[in-house]
């Protein structure tokens, strides 16, 4: 435990940000040290050391404007788990719904004394807006589809265990990438690590655009799938879409769904992630998301040692 | 013709409406154009112009003066003080106000309410259709005889062809244009910057340059077709500039203008998600800018006009998607047209200052933009070398929604004239 709290104290001297807004912003060290913090704290996971004393005395608060079980409840056991108070702040309930700006309720929130904003929020850049007008901590939790930078991180950490390296893998982003912020986060983390990039789906969802990001595109998973070692399913973003970018649901799943037939069509230790809420027979058959090659519950585990390492890091480098 | 004389005297005037670009003395009297070079006379004011231009009264056809209904936004009173504090003479106001300006009453309105602020000329641009509700046509020649410019519905285009084309032949009775913002409402749904690498990036939805083009060529075809006269508002794609480029060569009647925030800024900006860039059409992609810039060079864009859209702090301190479009332009226009466009070199100030004067004021069909002698005295002289620095804090606008704030221009204003009477530097400033 000594040992281990000593290597995390060493990992923190690297880190000099206040904010966790996004990977693209971030250095292939800065990711690093985030998957290194995390991955200790994982060790201490399995190591039956759940509760640290970190962050006692801070308070973090919760600030979701979208609905979130998963990644709510992931960012508050963090915290908790680092010894810090949390609060709950839900949008629907607020007096956001009695017309007052974000900005304004986050500098009320602020106003109370806390440490860091775990924030969520449809619009693209809202959590940037807060940490211009914030002195506290601010951390992305999900800004539209732009970045949702934590879960790029247990993604990228899930692989890292798994296969015990990023650069040199080829990972593919399956499905509604256009709508996609863990698809965003990912190609960032994954690019500034090494690794070959495939963004794939329907052409109404994935365009040629995407390779000035660094990245292949393809429109058939048949066609990529024997040459790819991780498979990351997206799910379909129904909610954020304009207009139906598919005639139907049939016709994606005859597409894209992953199901065992694919499955054969891989590489033999092909790793399968799904940033979930999966829906199941969409992007992915129950028998791939719950089959060997699945690590779709061992992300859930890493993300929150990830959130661990995100809060410890920018609360600590903030104090 | 007793009236005092002024004498505009050493500065360079230039004025494309009747070929002249010369050093000399400007006169005035009576609020006209009394002549140039004469000899002085006895009593006169002599405003010393040396090293200045001397240009006709600039005009900016597309304004929003928020009043009536958005008085939080802007007044009569500030737009047309921060109007001639960024060297305008003329203005002409769009019609999104609340209620719209689709009637007589409320073009008499804005008239009244512009003259009470005795600071410029205020053009009245009304409502192509009723309540700016896009299905029928307002009564143009009642607003035209109260003496409405033009017609638009901006703030929104003219959706429906049908109506687009019949408001193009109803215009032709009284010669008017017809501005339109064109946007396909449906390609530009949801959409709050350009679409392209940079709204990719950030996840922010995206509004396509087909948007735009599309209803362009719509609108050039139906111009075509009737003959109407039709003037496309704040262009900004490649689409647009080519088409409208195209139709003027086989003789369409068409008009265009750029913003200076379209030839100065790229989609680039949105990364900062500041909302002081967002605004409809978005700023562009490199490609777009430098096509605007070509039109402006060549002839194919007119008039460069700011759209000044203000909006209080309130409404644009917001998430980006719920934040208004729109950028207050009237006080930096000037600066940036001389820092971006004639000192590289793009335009020289003769074709600037054509596209700030004469060229709008034929298509609004004003008596404008001119130094003529007998015309009113409408002038704008020019320091062009002043090196000075945007603090919208110290704005004469109401609001100062600007994506220019702590950027350093050359050139500005130094005093400007309505009919003979200086209106800028303003009297009770301290």
């Amino acid at each position: 435990m000594d040992d281990r709290l000593a290597q995390l104290r060493d990992l923190s001297a690297r880190w000099h940000r206040k904010c966790l807004l996004g990977l693209e912003e971030l250095t292939a060290e800065e990711i690093g040290v985030l998957l290194d913090t995390a991955d200790l704290f994982r060790q201490a996971f399995d190591a039956g050391e759940r509760k640290f004393s970190l962050l006692s005395g801070k308070t973090c608060v919760n600030l979701f404007f979208e609905n979130s079980t998963r990644t709510r409840t992931s960012f508050s056991l963090a915290a908790r788990r680092l010894g810090a108070d949390v609060v709950d702040f839900s949008a629907s309930t607020s007096s956001l719904s009695k017309g007052e700006t974000v900005i304004d309720t986050a500098k009320n929130l602020e106003s109370m004394g806390i440490d860091a904003v775990v924030v969520r929020h449809q619009t693209p850049g809202t959590p940037h807006l807060l940490a211009q007008n914030l002195r506290c901590s601010v951390l992305n939790a999900g800004d539209g589809p732009h970045e949702h930078p934590t879960q790029g991180l247990l993604d990228i950490l899930t692989i890292r265990r798994r296969l015990g390296r990023i650069a040199g893998l080829t990972v593919a982003l399956v499905g509604d990438i256009a709508h996609s912020r863990t698809a965003r986060s990912n190609i960032w983390g994954l690019k500034k690590l090494g690794a070959h990039v495939i963004v794939c789906g329907p052409s109404t969802l994935v365009s040629p655009l995407w390779q000035e990001l660094g990245v292949e595109y393809s429109y058939s998973l048949d066609a990529i799938l024997p040459r790819v070692d991780v498979l990351n399913l997206l799910r379909i973003q129904f909610e954020r879409q304009a207009s139906r970018p598919f005639p139907s649901v049939a016709e994606y799943v005859s597409l894209y769904a992953m199901d065992a037939n694919r499955l054969k069509r891989t590489k033999e230790g092909i790793l399968v992630l799904a940033p979930g809420p999966i829906n199941r027979g969409v992007e992915v058959t129950a028998d791939v998301a719950d089959g060997s090659h699945s690590a779709i519950l061992d992300q859930v585990t890493n993300g929150v040692a990830v959130r661990m390492a995100a809060l410890w890091l920018v609360i600590g480098n903030a104090a | 013709m007793n009236g005092k004389r002024i004498r505009i005297s050493g500065g360079r005037i230039i004025d494309p409406s009747q070929g002249m670009d010369r050093i000399g003395a400007l006169l005035i009297q009576d609020g006209r154009v009394l002549g140039f070079d004469l000899p002085t006379s006895e009593g006169e004011t002599v405003l010393d112009a040396a090293g200045c231009i001397v240009a006709p009264g600039l005009i900016d056809m597309h304004v929003h003066l928020r009043e009536p209904g958005r008085e939080e936004d802007e007044t009569i009173e500030t737009g047309t003080a921060a109007a001639v504090a960024g060297g305008f003479t003329s203005v002409a106001c769009c019609p999104n106000t609340e209620p719209p300006l689709d009637s007589p009453a409320a073009v008499e309105f804005v008239r009244q309410k512009a003259a009470r602020a005795r600071r410029c000329n205020v053009y009245v641009i009304a409502c192509v259709s009723r309540n700016r509700e896009g299905k029928e046509l307002a009564e143009i020649g009642q607003l035209a005889a109260a003496g409405a410019v033009a017609f638009s519905d901006d703030g929104a285009p003219v959706e429906n062809s049908e109506l687009m084309r019949r408001a193009f032949e109803y215009c032709l009775m009284f010669d008017r244009p017809v501005l339109n913002h064109c946007e396909i409402p449906e390609l530009a749904r949801r959409g709050v910057m350009h679409e392209g690498k940079v709204s990719l990036i950030l996840g922010l939805s995206g509004i396509p340059a087909a948007a735009e083009s599309v209803m362009v060529s719509r609108d050039i075809a139906l111009a075509e077709a009737t003959g109407g006269k039709l003037h496309v508002m704040h262009v900004s794609t490649v689409g647009s500039v080519e088409a409208i480029r195209r139709a003027k060569a086989r003789g369409v009647r068409v008009t265009a203008e750029v913003t200076p925030h379209h030839f100065t800024l790229t989609d680039e900006a949105l990364r900062s998600f500041d909302s002081n860039f967002k605004m409809n059409p978005p700023l562009r992609s490199e490609d777009h800018v430098r096509e605007c810039i070509d039109g402006l060079r060549d002839g194919t864009i007119d008039v460069i006009a700011t759209d000044h859209a203000p909006h209080s702090k309130e409404k644009k301190m917001q998430e980006l998607d719920r934040a208004p479009f729109g950028v207050v332009g009237l006080e930096t226009a000037l600066g940036l047209i001389v820092t971006h466009l004639i000192r590289p070199g793009i335009l020289t100030w003769n074709q600037a200052i054509q596209k700030m004067t004469i060229n709008p004021a034929k298509i609004l069909g004003i008596p404008k933009g001119t130094l003529a002698v007998g015309a009113d005295a409408d002038v704008t002289v020019i320091d062009p070398e002043v090196e000075w620095t945007v603090d919208p804090g110290r704005f004469y606008s109401k609001s100062s929604n600007t994506p220019f704030g702590g950027w350093t221009l050359r050139g500005r204003a130094r005093t400007v004239l309505v009919t003979g009477r200086v209106v800028y530097p303003f009297q009770t400033e301290c």
